[in-house]
């Protein structure tokens, strides 16, 4: 017995230096310099300054701004925010973005919260879009722009939204629909292989993009 | 919907390719033949025996290696509390957290000494860089380890003829770890860097975005612990949000990747099985009966999502499926995949929201764990609880076809039979005393987060997920409340939910480990009775159906009326609540 209790204690020693320590570190120092992007979070920079990782998703709404010319809050004391219609607008976050406190929704299937929160995402959709695409029906509305991603910083939009929210970005910024189009594919993370997963369209590479055709 | 049924079946065929190599890879390894390895491993095999001064020759009864087993987990559970509770005197603390609370350490103690993984903490607002490392990512391969080598020991017992030997734990756990756990997750851990995922000791960085706002990234060492959780069928996130979070798995590669890292060792082992025993048709009857329960899991799933929720129906959503808690990349195929995979395996990480599924579809994650991990299961944990129920299969064949039972040439008797019962029933049994004192009593209140049936589903998932040593969660359960994350300032442990849920965590894993252990004690060396015409078969179709019979019986009967309470209910109503 106490030949095993000794025998234990070494052993978690080793196992924690080997597994625990010399393990990861080894691995973070080999992974530093064969993939020094994607090892350091995939960042993005414009003008040489960090503007957030192709990994994660930014908030392209601005706060709404109050008759005193502060920025508006609700009843919780959030800032009340409006997508700002230059810019392809994330899917709904249940974090405001955050990547270094997440959370799910944890919105039910029968909740009511769930019913509400749906709806208003349709009506807020519709009212940006519709101005800039007639056509537009709530049926048409796609389920990935009304619906709370799980991570809270998807990176991706679905084609089918990223294609009704071209109407408007070409609308604003005065571009032909050809190049918004041609944008949007050459942002679009096709599946692996063909085969696994669902094309997305990533929202922060293709707002830098388009801030590139600007100027 | 057939692009996605297709991305399902070209994965199960990747499964089933891979499984006779590496079984027969994890064979050589526990029967001590030479590897490809070996020449590298060999002498840091022999130098980890010296240094903590055992003997890997010398022979280990059931009551030897049970003794052992325990005193090693026990002391690795006093070693991580002791890292969590000082996490704040530690070095690689970049944002320099506090450690968290008494109650949520043991928890999260629990959690990771028993492969289960159980998330109450926030991994990015509670953890140091240290305390995941050298704290959980260690544990996420010496719990994966112990689960392991107890299975090699139960197929020594079933084997052995001559003694009462069922191997040395020792020799088990350093082989399992050097040899099969080490060299997959430097394999697994490059893939998933070379497809996006994080892997770093840098502090968190600032980023100003396209608006001009604020936007800090939590980074750490990922990748690295994320291969290890998938291939351990660990499961505990470096992020809260688990595998859901792009940091962790970046895309449809890396989320195939850490599928097939999840599923892999389990179903590898039933061939391992078949190797060691010499009939290579008992491991593929046993694989055959683990599929079978899979597909049906997948089937139901993932057309649930597709179809969307009666709340998204409501608010006049009815296309593109249950897309709340799922992310773009993954879409409804790889969410529903990802989430019967790790239900199944004891795994526990998430690459969506569960608690957001939709009723029929929360259901899923439940029967997976209803059934008491058997499907594939935990790395060792699923073979060696499927093996219970092959005992019990064997037993109830035996009855109903008036012989004595035999498995593999040995006579089942009374107290293997007892010993078995008393292991299928124990972990079921946990779950709902701990589910009904949760629900029953005021103290499980403030951990719930829905109203209604939604609620009760919360509850029952987390003492089903923390009683089978799985770890996922239908996440609006909390034991843990951080009002200002990130930080701890304010946060408190909801005492009753951390303790009931970390003994039950103890108590399941370690109660059916000395059972498995006592039964491959009682069945070593048992003379072994040659095969007459008379003997019944274990490696037919007739076999299988009753193995999958006599398991979805007992989940069944134990589950469904605490499943009625929660989704059965949710899938049948369309009120809201």
């Amino acid at each position: 017995m106490k030949r095993t209790l000794i025998s234990s204690v070494i052993a978690v020693l080793l196992f924690t230096a080997v597994f625990g320590l010399a393990y990861p570190l080894l691995f973070t120092g080999v992974s530093q310099v064969v993939f020094p992007g994607a090892s350091n979070g995939s960042k993005l920079e414009r003008d040489g300054k960090l503007v957030g990782s192709k990994l994660i998703a930014q908030d392209f709404r601005k706060p709404v701004l109050g008759p005193n010319g502060k920025p508006k809050t609700d009843k919780d004391g959030n800032p009340v925010m409006v997508a700002d219609p230059r810019y392809f607008q994330s899917r709904p976050s249940q974090t405001s973005y955050s990547p270094s406190a997440t959370f799910f929704s944890n919105l039910g299937p029968n909740s009511t919260d769930a019913r509400d929160e749906v709806k208003a995402n349709i009506a807020s959709y519709l009212a940006l879009e519709r101005r800039y695409d007639r056509g537009l029906t709530a049926g048409a509305v796609p389920a990935d722009a009304v619906t709370q991603s799980a991570s809270g910083v998807d990176p991706d939009i679905s084609q089918t939204n990223a294609r009704i929210q071209a109407h408007r970005i070409a609308a604003v910024r005065r571009l032909p629909m050809a190049t918004v189009n041609k944008l949007i594919a050459d942002h679009t993370d096709g599946r692996f292989l063909g085969l696994f997963g669902e094309p997305g369209v990533n929202v922060l590479e293709l707002n830098l993009a388009l801030d590139g055709q600007a100027t | 919907m057939a692009q996605g049924w297709l991305q399902i079946a070209i994965f199960l065929v990747v499964v089933v390719v891979l499984t006779p190599p590496l079984g027969i890879y994890m064979a050589r390894v526990y029967r001590n033949e030479r590897v490809f390895l070996t020449p590298v491993l060999a002498p840091v095999e022999r130098l980890t025996y010296r240094a903590i001064g055992v003997d890997p020759a010398r022979e280990q009864d059931w009551k030897g290696y049970a003794r052992t087993l325990i005193v090693f987990s026990g002391l690795f559970f006093l070693a991580l509390y002791l890292i969590l509770r000082t996490q704040s005197i530690q070095p690689l603390n970049p944002q320099g957290f506090n450690s968290a609370p008494w109650d949520v350490s043991f928890n999260t103690t629990s959690s990771f000494i028993t492969n289960t993984n159980w998330q109450y903490y926030g991994g990015e607002t509670t953890l140091s860089d240290f305390s995941q490392m050298a704290g959980l990512t260690v544990q996420n391969f010496v719990s994966a380890a112990v689960g392991m080598a107890v299975v090699a020991a139960l197929i020594r017992g079933i084997l052995n003829r001559t003694s009462k030997s069922l191997g040395n734990f020792w020799q088990d756990t350093v082989r399992t770890l050097f040899y099969i756990l080490l060299p997959l997750t430097v394999v697994v851990a490059v893939l998933l860097v070379a497809g996006g995922v994080l892997q770093t000791v840098a502090h968190a960085i600032t980023a100003k975005t396209v608006l001009g706002a604020d936007q800090l990234l939590a980074v750490g060492p990922v990748a690295s612990q994320v291969a290890i959780k998938q291939l351990g069928t660990n499961g505990g996130g470096f992020f809260n949000v688990n595998s859901a979070m792009p940091f962790e798995n970046a895309s449809a590669f890396t989320n195939f990747v850490e599928l097939l890292a999840i599923i892999l060792i389990p179903a590898a082992l039933t061939y391992t099985f078949g190797r060691m025993v010499g009939r290579q048709r008992q491991g593929w009857a046993i694989f055959a009966a683990m599929l079978a329960l899979f597909l049906v899991l997948i089937v139901v799933v993932v057309p649930a999502e597709q179809h969307g929720t009666v709340a998204q129906h409501m608010a006049g959503l009815h296309n593109g499926g249950n897309l709340e808690g799922k992310e773009v990349r993954n879409g409804i195929a790889q969410s529903g995949l990802w989430t019967a995979t790790t239900t199944s395996t004891s795994n526990g990480s998430v690459n969506s929201a569960l608690d957001s599924y939709t009723g029929l579809g929360g259901a899923v994650p439940m029967a997976a764990l209803g059934t008491s991990e058997v499907i594939f299961g935990g790395v060792g944990t699923g073979l060696y609880s499927m093996l219970v129920f092959v005992l019990l299969a064997v037993f109830i064949g035996g009855l109903m076809v008036g012989r004595t039972p035999e498995y593999l040439g040995k006579k089942l008797e009374a107290r293997e039979v007892k010993l078995a019962s008393l292991a299928a029933l124990f972990t079921p049994l946990t779950v709902l005393v701990t589910t009904g004192l949760a629900i029953a009593t005021k103290f499980g209140k403030p951990s719930i987060y829905a109203s209604g049936p939604q609620g009760f589903s919360e509850t029952l998932y987390a003492y089903l997920s923390q009683a089978n040593n799985n770890g996922s969660a239908f996440a609006g359960y909390t034991g843990f409340v951080q009002p200002n994350a990130p930080g701890n300032g304010g946060s408190f442990g909801i005492s009753f939910a951390d303790v009931l849920g970390g003994g039950t965590m103890v108590v399941a894993r370690f109660v059916p480990i000395l059972l498995v252990l006592a039964i491959a004690g009682a069945l070593a060396g048992k003379k072994v009775a040659p095969v007459g015409p008379g003997t019944m078969r274990t490696d037919n179709p007739t076999f299988v159906v009753l193995l999958v019979g006599v398991v979805v019986l007992v989940g069944a009967l134990t589950f469904f009326p605490a499943l009625l309470l929660g989704p059965i209910v949710q899938s049948l109503s369309t009120q809201l609540f």
